[in-house]
């Protein structure tokens, strides 16, 4: 298959103007024997081959929606996205655009991310919202590193809960591998951990402290406590928060916290087998220059029209190289949009049912998997659409039991936390009917 | 008051209207939380579907993209998006597919992503491939952890320094900084070559390494590279390559045979993942030999070898002095990786070498179609890519009203004031999946423009005239700093 519109003659006829003889001569600046190496890849494939073999490779992977029940979370979320949000997507004025750099010719994409900046900040209940991260885990990571900048690298500690997604907190050490940071808090042996518990790691050296909201067990903790204890020693405070969640609790914002982010993959993004995603960071007003990433700003036109530009771009690394907030350039714009158009066509009432499905649902499936004998609900806070089933075997044996019946069953919480072998995080969406969870349930019954 | 061309989805909202509604629930009521923990109110717009799709219908067409017209913005690579990947990355088994499922159950998207990482490292000459870095900043972030970590562990902790080019990209000198590195610029020479002696200069013990990309931003392919690469090896430094221009050298020189140590893709350049107004990209980084340890984790491996009769088993590794995780599960798949492997399949090596040759023929008509009406300050044969300086002789016309005069050209302009040691940078990418006609259009255009520039100046800097909205107030944007709107019965009490 070829996309490339030029018949020979009109190549030919290009050489000429050019000034050389044939395509091979155009490479002379290349060494000669590096030049033209042959690629040991697979023949060419016509687009109707290539649609049959990518069909057969897809369709050879068990998914959620033809083969297995699945109760899977822990980071990504099995929702429902209401048709018009891909009719929206598929749209070539929208994915065939690059970031908006000449705003007279791409005022769609600039009020989209405007629009869904204001989403997020509604949503959040903070002041400012960036145009997006890669994904949940890099946005905490550059909270991490606004925190960092705010201090000047004069505070060094970073305390953070082992409650947080543990690939959030991988990624954050990833990250910080340059800045010689100090932890505390993040021990994976302390689960019970409360906020409370947290207020005692935090001291004057505190640049950071890192919460998630529902946190990764699903608990529901109000932080303001926290957070106050955290602001009495000058330092801020980054809530993760699910966004779903958000559509029900209390706002972290209404909590005081400085800086919040997450994944919004939840929010008409497919799972899409982990990527890619949409990493949300919110903030305050104050900390708005130590922001990474892009910001879209409402302004006016010469004819004195209503528009959008990319603002404050003397933070970023096309100006400020080095000294950048961040090196973030592209970012996952269509997928913003796509996450505004779900909230838009869902609208508040939609999401509110989401919400309500995703709470009622999960506490039913709690409430019966619980009276199994041999399992149990192992924390008693409340909590919103994951919580953590105790058993009596480790949970990778229950696991490969549901699998053999059909079931994606939860997280291994064993995988990331040496004393929780016997736990798994289970989740429960508005996807997952009455009927999915009586048989999860009777399926463990008779384990 | 501002005239309002299309109300925010936020002045669309009225109360009590719906959209998608969600089924009723089919389990018992549980009491929620204690209001404490509930939110007061959820400040968000209400909407019919009619108007979610008339008003976003509505901001596509304020929108210029490639699917409407040639869009040559140097750097950037805005090839043709073939749509046969916007189906393959929708399939189902792709779609809904959840990141943590055991191996067993994911073989597809597994041998995929396995498949992808052979197939890149076979076309950039590079011994491993990570596919997890989201973009091509991303990718230069895990590149140079990696590198860092490469001298850390030999014990040579003098190494602070990296050598960038004056005419690189800013994400190179940024992904520097988030590990505290000390940048050394060194210029370019007046053929739009590594200045050698300055690099010479620079060279020594306390050298990471350096950051180059080849084909530079002028399109320039060094033609001193060998003698770069083995400088900066010489004083024990690591080579980096910037593959943001990537698409002038597929099947025409391989990156790792120049002896680069690692090198990022952007599969929303070369490989055809459209940019979606500012990603999801997708940004793989391939490494030499040396650094194969120090990938990030998990990369795809085979975990149980096949025969005859079974496939293998593809499943994680984890190499032995990885870098770490650098994003949350295992990288851009469903709208990265998949679209990019449709498109590889699809063109071959036979395939891929034509995308270079035409992109570098398509750059190259262009510029000699314009030689001599615009000054080129490095004028050679270029590769995927030129620059021209936007400014004439005797007249206050800059690169920007060009750039605006284009639009009523019916063109997107190409990319403006980059790299910053051109002045007045007009850097102009065409791609291959640009036919000829095309090309003399713009070139026209532009011949026409430059004529503009004498006889009617104020076209110039009136334009554009003929879009749906003129030049915007990026001071005000600035000053006043309204990044964002409430529901209209909000706006009191949030301003
Ligand atoms: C030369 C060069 N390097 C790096 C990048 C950064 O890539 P990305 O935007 O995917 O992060 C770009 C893209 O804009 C580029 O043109």
């Amino acid at each position: 298959m070829t996309y490339i519109p030029i018949s020979p003659a009109e190549r030919d006829a290009m050489l000429k103007t050019v000034g050389v003889k044939s395509l091979d001569d155009l490479f002379d600046a290349i060494p000669k024997k590096h030049r033209f190496p042959e690629l040991n890849l697979p023949a060419a494939l016509t687009e109707m081959e290539a649609a049959a073999h990518l069909s057969e490779m897809a369709s050879s992977n068990e998914n959620v929606r033809e083969h297995l029940i699945s109760f899977l979370g822990a980071g990504a979320y099995h929702h429902y996205v209401p048709s018009v949000v891909d009719h929206m997507l598929r749209r070539g004025e929208f994915y065939t655009a690059y970031t908006p750099y000449q705003p007279e010719i791409s005022q769609g994409t600039l009020q989209a991310i405007f629009e869904y900046q204001s989403l997020m900040t509604n949503l959040t209940g903070m002041e400012v919202s960036n145009a997006s991260h890669y994904d949940g885990a890099t946005a905490t990571a550059e909270a991490v590193n606004l925190a960092y900048a705010q201090y000047r690298g004069k505070r060094k500690k970073i305390v953070m809960s082992p409650t947080v997604n543990p690939q959030y907190r991988e990624v954050i050490r990833t990250y910080s591998q340059g800045m010689g940071l100090e932890e505390a808090g993040d021990d994976p042996t302390q689960t019970e951990v409360t906020p409370e518990a947290m207020i005692a790691h935090i001291d004057e050296s505190t640049m950071l402290v890192v919460v998630q909201y529902p946190d990764f067990f699903g608990r529901i903790f109000d932080y303001t406590k926290l957070i106050n204890a955290a602001h009495e020693k000058g330092a801020l405070v980054c809530v993760v928060a699910n966004p779903t969640a958000l559509l029900m609790l209390k706002t972290p914002g209404d909590m005081g916290a400085d800086i919040v982010v997450g994944e919004a993959q939840p929010f008409g993004i497919p799972l899409w087998y982990g990527g890619p995603y949409l990493g949300f960071f919110t903030t305050k007003k104050s900390y708005v220059h130590k922001m990474a990433g892009r910001l879209i700003g409402e302004t006016v036109d010469s004819r004195g029209n209503r528009s959008y530009v990319l603002t404050l771009t003397a933070r970023e690394q096309h100006i400020k190289r080095e000294r950048a907030t961040s090196n973030i350039c592209t970012n996952q714009g269509l997928l913003a949009l796509g996450c505004s158009v779900y909230m838009s066509v869902l609208g508040k009432q939609g999401l509110q049912e989401v919400a309500n499905l995703c709470y009622q649902k999960a506490h039913y499936a709690a409430a019966e998997l619980s009276k199994i004998d041999g399992f149990g609900l192992c924390h008693t806070e409340p909590f919103f659409h994951e919580f953590v089933l105790c058993c009596s075997k480790p949970a990778s044996e229950v696991n490969q039991y549901l699998l053999d019946n059909g079931i994606l069953g939860g997280y291994d919480l064993g995988k990331d936390y040496p004393d929780m072998q016997n736990h798994l995080l289970v989740c429960v969406t508005e996807m997952n009917s009455k009927d999915e969870i009586d048989t999860l349930v009777e399926i463990l019954k008779e384990m | 008051m501002a005239n309002i061309i299309e109300p925010t989805i936020f002045e669309l909202s009225s109360p009590g209207r719906r959209g998608v509604k969600m089924p009723a629930s089919d389990v018992p009521v549980t009491a929620l939380p204690p209001k404490d923990l509930l939110r007061s109110e959820l400040p968000l717009p209400e909407l019919a579907e009619v108007d979610v799709v008339r008003h976003y219908m509505k901001l596509s067409k304020f929108n210029y993209s490639v699917d409407d017209g040639f869009y040559p913005l140097g750097s950037c690579t805005m090839k043709y998006n073939p749509k046969i990947n916007e189906d393959t990355c929708r399939l189902p088994g792709f779609l809904f597919t959840h990141p943590l499922q055991p191996i067993e159950t994911v073989q597809g998207n597994l041998a995929l992503m396995f498949e992808m990482q052979e197939w890149l490292k076979e076309i950039s000459g590079f011994a491993g491939v990570t596919l997890q870095p989201a973009a091509g900043a991303h990718g230069e972030f895990t590149g140079v952890l990696m590198m860092a970590a490469y001298h850390k562990l030999r014990g040579d902790t003098k190494r602070t320094k990296m050598l960038i080019p004056d005419a690189a990209h800013g994400t190179n000198p940024a992904s520097v900084g988030m590990l505290g590195m000390q940048v050394v610029t060194i210029p370019s020479d007046d053929r739009g070559n590594v200045d050698l002696e300055k690099l010479k200069a620079a060279c020594d013990d306390t050298v990471v390494g350096m950051m180059l990309t080849n084909p530079n931003t002028l399109g320039m392919f060094d033609e001193n590279i060998e003698k770069v690469v083995n400088m900066v090896k010489d004083c024990g430094g690591l080579m980096y390559g910037d593959g943001a221009n990537l698409n002038a050298l597929l099947g025409i020189v391989r990156p790792g045979d120049l002896g680069f140590d690692v090198m990022h893709f952007n599969l929303h350049k070369t490989f055809s993942v459209p940019h979606g107004g500012g990603g999801p990209g997708s940004g793989p980084v391939g490494v030499s030999q040396r650094l194969v340890d120090f990938l990030p984790s998990p990369l795809i491996g085979i975990v149980e070898e096949g025969d005859a009769d079974t496939a293998p088993l593809y499943g994680f590794v984890s190499p032995k002095n990885t870098i770490g995780r650098m994003k949350a599960f295992h990288g851009h798949f469903g709208g990265g990786l998949v679209r990019s492997y449709t498109y590889i399949a699809m063109h071959g090596p036979d395939g891929l070498k034509d995308i270079s040759q035409y992109a570098v023929l398509n750059a190259n008509y262009l510029q000699a179609r314009l030689r001599d009406t615009y000054h080129i300050p490095y004028d050679r044969i270029c590769m995927h890519e030129f620059v021209m300086e936007g400014r004439f002789e005797g007249s206050d016309i800059r690169a920007l009203d060009i750039s605006k005069r284009l639009m009523d050209y019916n063109f997107h302009p190409p990319t403006n004031y980059f790299p910053l040691i051109v002045s007045e940078a007009l850097m102009i990418e065409p791609t291959e999946t640009e036919n000829k006609d095309t090309l003399d259009r713009f070139a026209d255009a532009l011949i026409k423009i430059a004529e503009e520039a004498k006889t009617q100046p104020e076209l110039l800097h009136n334009a554009p005239s003929t879009t749906q909205f003129g030049r915007m107030d990026e001071v005000k944007a600035a000053r006043e700093l309204v990044l964002c709107c409430w529901l209209p019965e909000n706006y009191e009490q949030m301003t």
